[in-house]
């Protein structure tokens, strides 16, 4: 099991190391890899079937409770199958879609990172591998809808794509992170085990909120649904397996698997129940007056999606059963449109169905598959959407959330009889209008198209499954459909799917959504005029709100930047000092008074008082002067003052050093600095005044830490081991000296080594000359 | 004498923060050198001065008693001079090298230098 999720990480290293080859038609054998995963899943469908539930757990980073444990019970096979399974169509069918593009090699890389990460993320049993697969097929994601990266709408969309599922990835760790604190455990099995242990925790409506935001932002939800339409953008072999198949559906999947977690409250089934529900309307309205034919199929992908969180939410083993059901159907005729829209965008270089019509002439095996996709879209019965959507309707009827013949609940079968009614026009529009009719005069169709059975055959078949499902919709109903709302509802279920329900209200409603949705499809002529009419409603939309936020973002980053980062070396220095002083003055401030004890301070003599004098008349000279020379000569004043001050206080050796390292400095500088032009002086007041505060402030704000740290008592346990043993162990009489070479002897080796270098660095520079071209 | 010193280290610190804001890069590296200066002040106050008694052992005595400079502070600057002087000179030689390249000691000039040569 682990090595069919590594198969495909490992396949998709090679085309970048088998370029050449790769870039040859022998590309297609990849879809290999997809069919070996599909047969091996397909074996274990008995096993699953049967109730068992296949383990599989190697360690990874078992410290922090992360592990590559694998569980594989009727949702993970339900959704395994479908990836494998559409996948092999998927590759099959991009490759002939592709094959002309440059970066071929690369698009079968992140398809195949793309499965992998999907195939992880359902067969996760640790939540943090959950979410690493998680934003594997976020990534993925990513890149698939850039993948025409010359082009700006392409990387534009990628990125709106990736920061909203991102920012769902991030609340759902959130709420993983509780999850797993509150229950002791990231092991998804015992999570389930352990049932909804957090209904009554402080922090249930948090995880739940977290939760949700989650799965909301991957599954495209109201009001995080418009990255969807954007990533329409992505090669049309991706749109139909990420963007409505596959990748789209991990919200629903993690939503039902962890309905036996979080779920059973109405805390849980209200937010899924008026998100979906609105969701499905308000996309199913906003698919039909669009022209572009990946629009309407991306919008009813949108519904389609709330249909799914709206049964999850109805909560019933009913809601379930129609939710897995409706799971499958949608997967098969959703990407069989998908493939049959990428062939006549390929083939006429349009999807405008204003303009579109009559190519079921022209190329009939394409025109069979799509309209059966929009049949079984439609819910004709022999279809699987005509099963699905009659239990979408019977788990509508039965949701007990609201009362039996309540307002409430004939407002949720309004709801779902509107949509429905929506989907089927939808459908029609996709998969019947381009191929009935006669085209528009603004484009000319050849006679004669040629269609290889690459592009062909994967949505035929797909399309073909959907009807051969719904006359034997035994097939699926217990090998499939019941261990995967065993694995949600927790209980044996046996959904009996059947294509005869008898006459119930449930067909009623069925056969009204199909009629009134045909005599729809007839009335509505999808146009530009009212395409744009509806554009102006727009403004308010979430997309515009979203970029709006990121726009205010964008430029608030932009100006901290300019202000913190703006180049200039004494802006920084200001900064830093300014920040410094205010962290001083509040520590100072914290830690009460300074008290100074006269009686242990020394006298102070007139040598000293004459010493200082000096000093601050240096100072001030080194301020004022105009000439770099004296400025140097002062601060060498000042150097020796303080050589003076080390004399009369018992440091000779100090006094020494500091002597001639003052004067080796004054040298170095009059050597290599006298022929620098004058000293820049700007005669900006303001500015002089302003530093002159913060550099006053800073002086004042050291002596009094300096006074601070007088206060402490003073410790003359070090100084007295050294007065102790320099001689006895050390044979030297001059203490200092005896620490610098001896007791700390390693110290100051290192000590001469960076003075070494620094003398290194210092000849180099002198000696290194300007080649002519490199002086200014 | 000990409160002057205290006052004098946070002269030096005003006047090398005060210098190290200027544009000039010779007025920078002044700064820092009296940062420097003032610190180790600042290092030497910390082991209480003591006047005329040197951490130097006498002629026929083994261990220091009595009154005495302590000598850690000490050993501390010692190093601290030393390092400084090796961060100046390189300093200075860097300096010259701007100035040979730019024709200037303006540190805004160094901030689009790749846009000039």
């Amino acid at each position: 099991m682990l090595f069919t999720v590594l198969l495909g990480f490992i396949v998709a290293i090679l085309p970048a190391f088998l370029r050449k080859v790769v870039k040859t038609r022998w590309l297609v054998l990849l879809a290999i890899v997809p069919s070996l995963i599909f047969i091996y899943y397909l074996f274990q469908l008995p096993a699953i079937a049967s109730g068992s539930v296949l383990k599989q757990s190697t360690d990874w980073v078992p410290s922090l409770g992360v592990n590559l444990s694998l569980r594989l019970d009727g949702l993970s096979l339900l959704f395994t199958l479908l990836i494998s399974g559409i996948g092999i169509g998927i590759f099959v069918y991009a490759y002939e879609y592709l094959k002309k593009h440059r970066y071929i090699d690369r698009f079968f890389t992140y398809l195949l990172l793309f499965m992998s990460a999907m195939l992880g993320l359902v067969l996760s049993d640790n939540l943090l591998l959950l979410f690493i697969f998680w934003e594997l097929t976020s990534l993925s994601s990513f890149f698939l809808i850039g993948f025409n990266n010359e082009s700006e709408g392409s990387r534009k969309s990628a990125l709106i794509s990736f920061t909203t599922t991102g920012m769902g990835g991030f609340f759902l760790l959130a709420a993983f992170v509780l999850i797993g604190d509150i229950a002791g455990t990231y092991n998804l099995s015992e999570l389930i085990d352990q049932g909804n242990i957090y209904y009554e925790h402080p922090y249930y409506p948090l995880i739940i909120a977290f939760f949700l935001l989650g799965a909301f932002t991957k599954s495209a939800q109201f009001p995080f649904h418009f990255w969807l339409p954007g990533a329409m953008k992505a090669p049309t072999p991706v749109s139909a397996y990420l963007h409505s198949a596959t990748m789209v559906k991990a919200g629903i999947f993690l939503i039902a698997r962890f309905t036996p977690i979080l779920g059973g409250q109405t805390m849980w089934t209200a937010p899924l129940l008026i998100v979906g529900g609105f969701t499905m309307l308000y996309a199913v309205v906003n698919s039909l007056y669009r022209t572009d034919l990946k629009s309407i199929l991306a919008y009813s992908t949108i519904s389609a999606l709330g249909v799914l969180t709206f049964l999850l939410g109805v909560g019933t083993k009913t809601g379930f059963i129609a939710a897995i059901a409706f799971i499958i159907a949608h997967a098969l005729y959703k990407a069989s449109l998908f493939l049959v829209t990428g062939i006549i965008d390929l083939k006429l270089g349009t999807r405008d169905i204003s303009v579109l019509g009559g190519l079921g002439k022209t190329i009939p095996i394409v025109a069979f598959s799509a309209v059966l996709a929009a049949l079984s879209s439609a819910g004709l019965p022999g279809s699987f959407g005509f099963i699905s959507k009659d239990l979408i309707y019977e788990a509508t009827l039965g949701s007990t959330i609201f009362q039996p013949e309540s307002t409430g609940h004939y407002l949720l079968i309004g709801l779902a009889v509107l949509t429905n009614i929506g989907l089927v026009i939808a459908g029609f529009l996709a998969g019947i209008r381009p191929f009935t009719g006669t085209p528009s005069t603004k484009i000319k169709l050849p006679s004669k198209i040629y269609i290889n059975y690459k592009l062909w055959v994967p949505p035929f078949i797909l399309a073909t499954i959907s009807f051969v499902l719904g006359m034997l919709p035994h097939l699926p109903s217990h090998k499939i459909v019941d261990p995967a709302v065993t694995s949600i509802h927790n209980s044996i279920t046996s959904a009996d799917l059947a294509l005869w329900h008898g006459w119930s209200v449930v067909l009623a409603l069925s056969l009204v959504t199909l009629a009134a949705g045909s005599a729809l499809y007839f009335m509505i002529k999808p146009s530009h005029d009212k395409e744009q009419y509806f554009a102006k409603w727009q403004v308010a939309s979430p997309q515009n709100i979203f970029a709006g936020i990121t726009d205010v973002f964008k430029t608030m980053s932009m100006s901290i930047t300019n202000f913190m980062h703006n180049g200039f070396l004494r802006s920084y220095t200001f900064k830093i000092i300014l920040f410094a002083e205010i962290l001083f003055v509040y520590l100072l401030w914290q830690d009460g008074p300074i008290y100074i004890d006269y009686s242990q301070l020394s006298s102070i003599s007139i040598y000293e008082v004459i010493t200082i004098i000096i000093l601050c008349g240096a100072l001030l000279l080194l301020l004022l002067s105009k000439s770099r020379l004296t400025a140097v000569v002062a601060t060498s004043v000042v150097g020796y003052t303080i050589c003076l001050i080390f004399v009369f206080y018992s440091a000779p050796d100090l006094a020494m050093t500091q002597f001639s390292i003052d004067t080796l400095t004054v040298v170095l500088f009059v050597f290599v600095l006298f022929k620098l032009p004058p000293f820049l002086s700007f005669k900006n007041l303001k500015t002089r005044v302003r530093d002159s505060i913060i550099a006053i402030g800073f002086g004042v704000i050291i002596s009094l830490i300096t006074l601070k740290v007088m206060q402490q008592p003073f410790s003359s346990e070090i100084k007295d081991f050294y007065a102790n043993y320099a001689y006895t162990l050390a044979k030297g009489k001059n203490v200092v000296n005896v620490i610098l070479v001896d007791f700390r002897g390693m110290d100051t080796m290192f000590e001469i080594v960076v003075l070494s270098i620094a003398g290194l660095g210092v000849y180099s520079l002198l000696k290194l000359r300007l080649k002519s071209s490199e002086k200014e | 004498m000990e409160l002057v010193l205290v006052v004098l280290i946070g002269i030096l610190y005003a006047t090398g923060i005060f210098l190290i804001l200027r544009r000039s890069m010779v007025k920078l590296l002044l700064g820092i050198a009296l940062l420097g200066n003032g610190t180790n002040i600042l290092i030497f106050l910390l082991g209480n001065i003591v006047k005329g008694s040197p951490p130097i052992i006498g002629e026929n005595v083994n261990i220091l008693r009595e009154i005495y400079a302590d000598p850690v502070p000490q050993a501390l600057i010692l190093t601290a001079i030393v390092i400084s002087f090796g961060l100046t000179a390189f300093a200075i030689v860097l300096l010259h090298r701007v100035y040979a390249f730019l024709d200037s000691d303006d540190l805004d000039d160094l901030n689009t230098p790749d846009e000039d040569i």
